[in-house]
């Protein structure tokens, strides 16, 4: 009824390639972002900022990075966390060795590291690809596992091997509060999902799609698979690196290899899976429900519980939220495979018929 | 019926004593053939007998053993898909190869990636140059949408479309890259007689309106009777015929190959 598209006519080949062409979207994500920036910071509290939106927003992104790999071009990958930590480690390094560079440019550096090192780790691609592969992306993570906890450069020798972050300065302002550190990620994961956005639906983004769908043909019209791969390898690494730093310097503050674990690799394949592979929105959905969910099954688990005369001690809760959530994640995947992104579209197609559904 | 007598002068490609064999089975023996510009050449012959492989090695997909391809008075003997692509060959599969999770827009717009250059930084900002590429292209795109009248499905996802237009599409991704050879995979196999007109009409219209030189394989004899200028049968690799679709009608062993002997 509110969701109707007719009478918005597109007269030039721009407003038909927009990323919202339907006026409501517009209308809608203007809304949340707006929402997002400007009123968040008055209504959360501490807690929900710090510990549900500036880690989900940071997921999200290094979820768009997976997301253009696996999704997108089609190659798996299960070495993201070790990009994540190339990236959060790099970041560290320029920000401790050349104090001059301002915080966002040392992170930005440490996606650019995390690009080439990518670049490297996709070599492997051009030969093999599906479950060989994600073996090759495995031992990039094992290898970075080991290298940020044995050699002590990339740590600066601190004995502990745990690593505290820089002060964070950003252009002269010092993100110190929940708000602040929470703004400063939403500025940075708004203006990248935008990239990463035209990214996927220009010339290297239908690339990148071509070599998934059908690689034959896409070498037969043309396409060089080594600069798609590669290109998807380096782009996606570099989102992951970005999103590694912000999660060591932003949400962490300080870290050891721990941090960025094999279980941070499933953790964003599983949110990019099941968000929808393919699909930029489905990285902040899939991001949301693997970040938040557990948290709150921790939380209203006890209460529910009390419910029955249930008196249920930390472990008993702990043990039920990961059955539940382990089994609502094989729910949502018989139902609908292909993640949230699709059941929201889905349900947007049934919208712009609502209430007559002829 | 008047019956199209065209000629024309100019070699554009020209295949040289190719021999391809894979393991033990001889797929292709010592074939030459040429292919002259602006004609629509059509290869026959029973299944099995080299037709697809032939087009794999005129688009670099297979390297023939033996024997060379001269395309444009470039001898080779080798050379990649892509560049084979570059140098303006473009084809289309017998199984259709469309990239299925892409719209039908998509799908043509990557047809034309050989021709769009900006970068990716000015692609992550679709801004100026990238912009401004991606529209042009766009118009062209939609120049190939309109002649193949498939304007009502440009959103759609491919893989959910019917198999003539899938046939379509793929055609039309073909021809995105304004290609000077284009090499058609049975064009028609499985289709109705609505969908084979069709289908016909187009590929006369593209060698009409484009120049583009054809050679396709197609088992409707009446379609390659009707729709080719020139004609080579081939037969367990090896090539029996050649000629103008009068000729291949007449040839003995054609005949007995082929279409068949009455006993």
């Amino acid at each position: 009824m509110f969701y109707r598209e007719a009478g918005q006519f597109k007269v030039t080949y721009s407003a038909d390639m927009a990323i919202f062409p339907i006026a409501q979207d517009r209308i809608a994500v203007l809304a949340i972002v707006a929402g997002a920036f400007l009123l968040m910071p008055f209504v959360a509290t501490e807690y929900f900022l710090n510990s549900i939106m500036v880690p989900t927003l940071i997921l999200a992104l290094a979820a768009i990075g997976l997301n253009i790999l696996v999704g997108y071009c089609g190659q798996v990958s299960l070495g993201s966390g070790a990009f994540m930590a190339i990236g959060a480690y790099a970041a560290y390094s320029f920000a401790i060795r050349v104090p001059e560079l301002p915080l966002l440019v040392s992170i930005l550096l440490g996606g650019v590291v995390s690009a080439m090192v990518g670049i490297a780790f996709g070599i492997p691609s051009l030969r093999i690809k599906g479950f060989y592969l994600a073996v090759a992306t495995l031992a990039a993570q094992f290898f970075f596992d080991w290298l940020f906890a044995r050699v002590g450069w990339f740590t600066n020798y601190t004995p502990s091997g745990s690593v505290n972050a820089p002060r964070l300065d950003v252009f002269g302002w010092t993100v110190n509060t929940p708000v602040e550190k929470y703004l400063f990620v939403l500025a940075v994961v708004c203006v990248l999902a935008l990239l990463a956005k035209n990214l996927v639906r220009g010339h290297v983004g239908r690339q990148w799609m071509a070599i998934r769908d059908m690689d034959i043909a896409a070498e037969i019209i043309g396409i060089r698979p080594m600069y798609a791969k590669l290109s998807a390898f380096a782009v996606s690494s570099f989102f992951v690196g970005v999103a590694g730093a912000l999660w060591a310097f932003v949400h962490l503050g300080s870290w050891e290899p721990l941090a960025f674990s094999i279980d941070r690799s499933f953790q964003l394949l599983f949110a990019v899976i099941i968000g929808g592979l393919g699909s930029i929105l489905g990285c902040f959905l899939g991001a949301a429900f693997m970040w938040i969910l557990p948290i709150f099954l921790d939380i209203a688990l006890p209460p529910l519980g009390e419910l029955v005369g249930w008196k249920m001690d930390k472990a008993t809760v702990s043990h039920f939220s990961f059955m539940i959530f382990g089994g609502l994640i094989v729910f949502f995947l018989i139902v609908e495979p292909h993640g949230l992104a699709r059941l929201w579209s889905l349900l947007k197609e049934k919208l712009r018929l609502w209430p007559f559904p002829y | 019926m008047t019956v199209r007598v065209r000629s024309f002068p100019d070699v554009l490609l020209s295949v040289e004593n190719i021999s391809l064999s894979f393991g033990g089975v001889k797929a292709l023996t010592d074939i030459s053939f040429d292919i002259r510009k602006g004609e629509i050449r059509a290869i026959i012959g029973p299944n099995g007998a080299g037709k697809s492989s032939m087009l794999n090695c005129i688009n670099g997909f297979y390297h023939p053993q033996q024997g060379a391809i001269t395309y444009k008075g470039v001898r080779r003997s080798q050379m990649r898909p892509h560049e084979a692509a570059e140098q303006g060959i473009a084809r289309t599969f017998q199984n259709i190869a469309l990239f299925k999770g892409m719209s039908t827009l998509d799908n043509i717009m990557t047809g034309r990636n050989l021709r769009m250059k900006t970068g990716l930084l000015w692609q992550a900002l679709h801004l100026g140059p990238a912009r401004r590429e991606e529209i042009e292209h766009r118009r062209e795109v939609e120049r190939i949408i309109d002649f193949l009248e498939i304007q009502h499905i440009r959103k759609t996802p491919v893989g959910r479309l019917p198999y003539g237009l899938q046939k379509r599409v793929e055609l039309g991704r073909a021809l995105a890259a304004q290609p000077e050879l284009l090499l058609l995979d049975e064009p028609m196999a499985g289709m109705n007689i609505e969908e084979k007109q069709d289908m016909c009409r187009f590929v006369l219209d593209v060698n009409d309106e484009f120049g583009t030189t054809i050679c396709l394989i197609e088992h409707d004899m009446g379609v390659v009777m009707d729709i080719s200028d020139r004609v080579v049968v081939l037969d367990y690799g090896k090539k029996i015929g050649d000629g103008q679709p009068d000729e291949i009608k007449k040839n003995e062993a054609v005949i007995s190959a082929y279409l068949g002997v009455s006993h």
